[in-house]
């Protein structure tokens, strides 16, 4: 984002005649870089700001996290306000000036933050059309629009000869009318990233390469690896003479936080590895292979999601039911996080790739014991995250560090804090029952689920403030076992689904979101029954999904790539002889709105155990694709992740703390193994919603069932590796 | 301390056994080199010396003084000279392949990548997907772009040989 920062709203709210469109300095409050208001929402200028180059700014309050909403979102402003690409930009993301549209997860960007700013710009064009026909004398009605110039009746006039028309603060109403998508130039169309050009020459600032002036280098000291979330292990002693050879660094303690500090990095580096602490352990994980009956005896705080019609009532023709077991999983992002604080002013001001940098601007301001309004959190892209994350624990932490040492300070995560202290996505248990009548319809659907919920404090809060720690296992930001993944996009008359949420709090890692957060479980058991089912009635698998689909739309994306990938029936499973045997599996995923299928040839290697993926094709129905080029993007992009994920990834811990701490003990897909991948865009009329989830939870039940194909075995845990496949094809 | 970097000579007051990354991060505040992992795992930190990709996270800057460093902004340059151009391109081909496919999604891991396949194609000019696959294989992308990768590489080969 950084590279395309045009004008901050002060300096625009300064500059000679370069004027925001109804922004009144009182109404932002914005008096220097000091304290002040909110911009309010329902005035058009807090979201668009036209230049007098005829240039728009829009505050944007998603960031761009590598997924290319930094530029789709522009598309929709340029498409509703008739401006060309390179008139529209986008502020840096900043608590102080940006909207709060809350955090960037769960593909809300286009979907939810796009309608907004579609909206503001709709109606700017509308004030500035009724502008037009007043100067022009000439109707609304007869005037058009080409990159920020109106015409009518043989005149013309440019949208920045209007601003100096005395304009006032113009609300925003929702009543502008919208572009229809017969009318879109901009929108559906393959435009290419703003970010990418500076990206690739070296010339892009990643939050890990920010310096400010008089900065500091920080590291944390931690374990290896986190311990039970709410039992972190405990500091008995440090020895400050192991670094006694490391000039210039300073040792800060705060409760159980440990950090040090030093002018130059690889000294902050060196003393965050040799500085010899002894940590208290306690033994109250389960271990990775003790996890899955830890949960599935919990005692656990149940809830009827869903019940419709009477599955206990129904007398199916064909019953198939299993359990399955994922496992916790690592965002893991390639640069690990980093963030700089700096204490020195009046206002804190925080610099981190954040999600969400209103709810950390709060939790800053919790921690320093301040308002809100006097810390200022601004977005700098980091590398790819895929959900929450260390980036609030490294800023936190650098908080922590710059009030101890009154500097500027820069704390960088090391590869082991990354991997070892993450939010987990959530390990899960699912147990499932669907039964069919003897034509092959759906006619019950069971599904149980065990997992914990989110875990609200980051590692910091919990290390330095040795306060309980909370857990969200109810409620908005929880994610339940739910009906849109759980048998949605199937036409099931009989339906139960219940969530046994377990204690969270009572030995387990640290939990949050995880791109397509517990989809992947979900998929992963539903959808291999889906499969059973299908070869208990007989049926080819996607025929059975053909019959049973939910509605024209999850049809529309199971025909896509069932064509793309040239399915031929296969309706029971033709294991080959030899070592290396073939394999193709179908399934349909989603997370909550778009609509996802894939299709997967796999090999399995008997001898070894080896899977490798080879083609995956992947189909998405996200109603309008506002950059199809973007969407097919994502699409590749949640294929090798969903390959990787279900191939490869498990965090690893005993009984005290996780082992996972690099690339070597939590590997990742590597280059040599990557399948092709064929994405598909279905092609729709209908709204655009989100697009960067929903085809992972097919893939990696697509894999899961392209083994069955291959061996006729069902793998009930993953992900599936070499010792778990050999275990599979032993029974 | 002295180091050749991108064909010019920097003077580095720093301790010899300073991970190279950080002198050209820090000292030097180049952009490309970017910290990954620290255990030369992931390729994050890759630049050329002498034309050979190695990890500058685990790589003393003393054991560099010798060589000539190229990194991501050099790269252009790198490839000027190797081909007797006349003057720099603003971009390596390999780095306009991966704007054509639109490859990156962060872009976070692309100095690694881009380092790595420059330093492959200047080796080797017309590989093969199995080539592609076996010298890109020690640098990670979490984003999953590697299909994407693959053809740009390709793209770049045949823009190369032209």
């Amino acid at each position: 984002m950084t590279a395309h920062v045009r004008l901050s709203r002060r300096s625009i709210l300064k500059g000679t005649g370069a004027l925001v469109v109804s922004v009144a300095a009182v109404n932002l409050g914005l008096t220097g870089d000091g304290l002040g208001a909110a911009p309010d929402p329902k005035t058009l200028g807090s979201w668009i700001a036209l230049h007098n180059d005829g240039t728009v700014t829009v505050y944007l309050g998603k960031v761009e996290l590598g997924q290319g909403n930094g530029t789709t979102l522009l598309q929709l402003v340029a498409e509703e306000l008739d401006l060309d690409m390179s008139q529209v930009s986008a502020a840096q993301v900043d608590t102080r000036r940006s909207m709060n549209q809350g955090a960037t997860v769960s593909s809300s960007s286009i979907q939810q933050a796009g309608g907004q700013i579609r909206m503001a710009a709709a109606e700017m064009r509308q004030e500035l059309l009724r502008r037009a026909a007043q100067r022009l004398t000439v109707p609304v009605d007869k005037l058009a629009v080409t990159r920020g110039r109106i015409e009518g009746g043989g005149k013309a006039v440019s949208y920045q000869a209007l601003i100096d028309e005395g304009l006032t603060t113009i609300p925003v109403t929702n009543k502008a009318p919208l572009k229809a998508p017969v009318n879109y130039r901009v929108v559906g169309q393959r435009i290419s990233r703003v970010d990418i050009p500076a990206k690739v020459s070296g010339a892009y600032t990643y939050m890990q390469q920010v310096r400010v002036s008089g900065m500091l280098h920080g590291r944390v000291v931690r374990p290896g690896g986190q311990s039970a979330y709410g039992r972190a292990a405990r500091v008995l002693a440090v020895d400050e003479s192991s670094i006694a050879d490391l000039k210039n660094v300073r040792i800060v303690r705060l409760g159980n936080f440990v950090g040090v500090v030093a002018p130059r990095q690889w000294d902050a580096v060196r003393a965050a590895e040799q500085l010899r602490v002894k940590w208290d352990f306690q033994e109250v994980l389960s271990g990775t292979s003790g996890l899955y009956s830890k949960m599935r005896s919990a005692r656990t705080d149940d809830t009827v999601m869903l019940a419709e019609g009477d599955v206990a009532k129904v007398s199916a023709a064909h019953v198939v039911s299993g359990r399955f077991h994922g496992p916790y999983q690592a965002h893991a992002p390639f640069g690990p996080s980093c963030a700089i604080a700096d204490l020195t002013g009046e206002v804190a001001i925080v610099q981190c790739s954040s999600q969400d940098v209103f709810a950390l601007r709060d939790r800053v301001a919790a921690l320093l014991k301040r308002e809100p309004q006097s810390v200022r959190v601004q977005y700098v892209e980091g590398a790819g995250c895929f959900g929450h994350s260390c980036y609030d624990d490294a800023a936190l932490a650098a908080v922590i560090l710059a009030q101890e040492v009154g500097k500027p300070v820069r704390v960088q995560f090391s590869r082991a804090n990354e991997i070892g202290w993450d939010n987990y996505g959530p390990a899960h248990v699912g147990e499932v029952t669907i039964g069919a009548d003897k034509d092959g319809r759906l006619v019950s659907y069971e599904y149980h689920g065990w997992h914990h919920g989110w875990h609200i404090e980051e590692s910091t809060e919990e290390l330095a403030l040795d306060k309980p720690v909370r857990e969200l296992n109810k409620g908005p930001g929880s994610l339940f076992v739910n009906k849109f993944v759980t048998g949605g996009m199937y036409a099931i008359p009989n339906r139960l689904l219940v969530n046994h949420a377990i204690p969270g709090l009572e030995g387990y890692l640290k939990g949050a979101n995880l791109r397509a957060p517990m989809d992947l479980h979900y998929t992963f058991s539903s959808e291999q029954l889906i499969d059973q089912l299908a070869a208990a009635v007989g049926l080819d698998p996607v025929e059975f999904r053909r019959r049973n689909a939910a509605n024209e739309r999850w049809l529309g994306v199971l025909e896509a790539v069932a064509k793309a990938a040239n399915w031929r029936s296969r309706a029971s499973a033709r294991p080959e002889s030899g070592d290396v045997v073939k394999g193709r599996g179908a399934a349909l995923g989603t997370h909550r709105a778009s609509m996802g299928a894939a299709v997967a040839d796999i090999e399995v290697n008997r001898k070894t155990g080896e899977i490798v993926v080879k083609h995956v094709y992947a189909a998405m129905d996200c109603g309008i694709a506002v950059n199809p080029d973007i969407v097919e993007s994502q699409i590749v992009g949640m294929a090798i992740q969903a390959t990787s994920r279900m191939l490869l990834e498990e965090v690893q811990f005993s009984k005290s703390e996780v082992t996972s701490a690099d690339w070597a003990t939590y590997p990742i897909l590597r280059f040599g193994q990557h399948p092709e991948v064929t994405p598909i865009i279905v092609k729709r009329n209908d709204p655009p919603i989100g697009a960067g989830e929903e085809v992972l939870p097919a893939v990696g039940a697509a894999i899961a069932n392209a083994f069955a194909d291959a061996t006729g075995k069902r793998m009930t845990e993953y992900p599936l590796t070499p010792t778990r496949v050999l275990a599979t094809l032993r029974t | 301390m002295q180091i050749k970097v991108n064909m010019r000579i920097h003077a580095v007051d720093v301790d010899p056994d300073t991970p190279l990354l950080y002198v050209l991060a820090d000292d030097l505040q180049l952009k490309g080199p970017r910290f990954g992992c620290g255990l030369a795992q992931c390729g994050s930190c890759s630049v050329l010396l002498d034309g050979q990709e190695i990890r500058s996270c685990v790589t003393p800057v003393s054991s560099v003084a010798n060589g000539h460093i190229v990194t991501l902004e050099g790269l252009p340059q790198f490839y000027a000279r190797a081909k007797k151009l006349p003057e720099a391109p603003a971009l390596h081909p390999v780095q306009q392949a991966f704007i054509d496919e639109q490859a990156p999604q962060c872009g976070y891991c692309y100095n690694g990548i881009t380092v790595k396949a420059c330093e492959l194609l200047s080796q080797n000019p017309r590989p093969t997907d199995q080539d592609i696959r076996e010298a890109m294989d020690g640098h990670l992308c979490r984003c999953g772009t590697y299909p994407r990768i693959m053809k740009a590489i390709k793209r770049a080969a045949v823009e190369m040989q032209k």
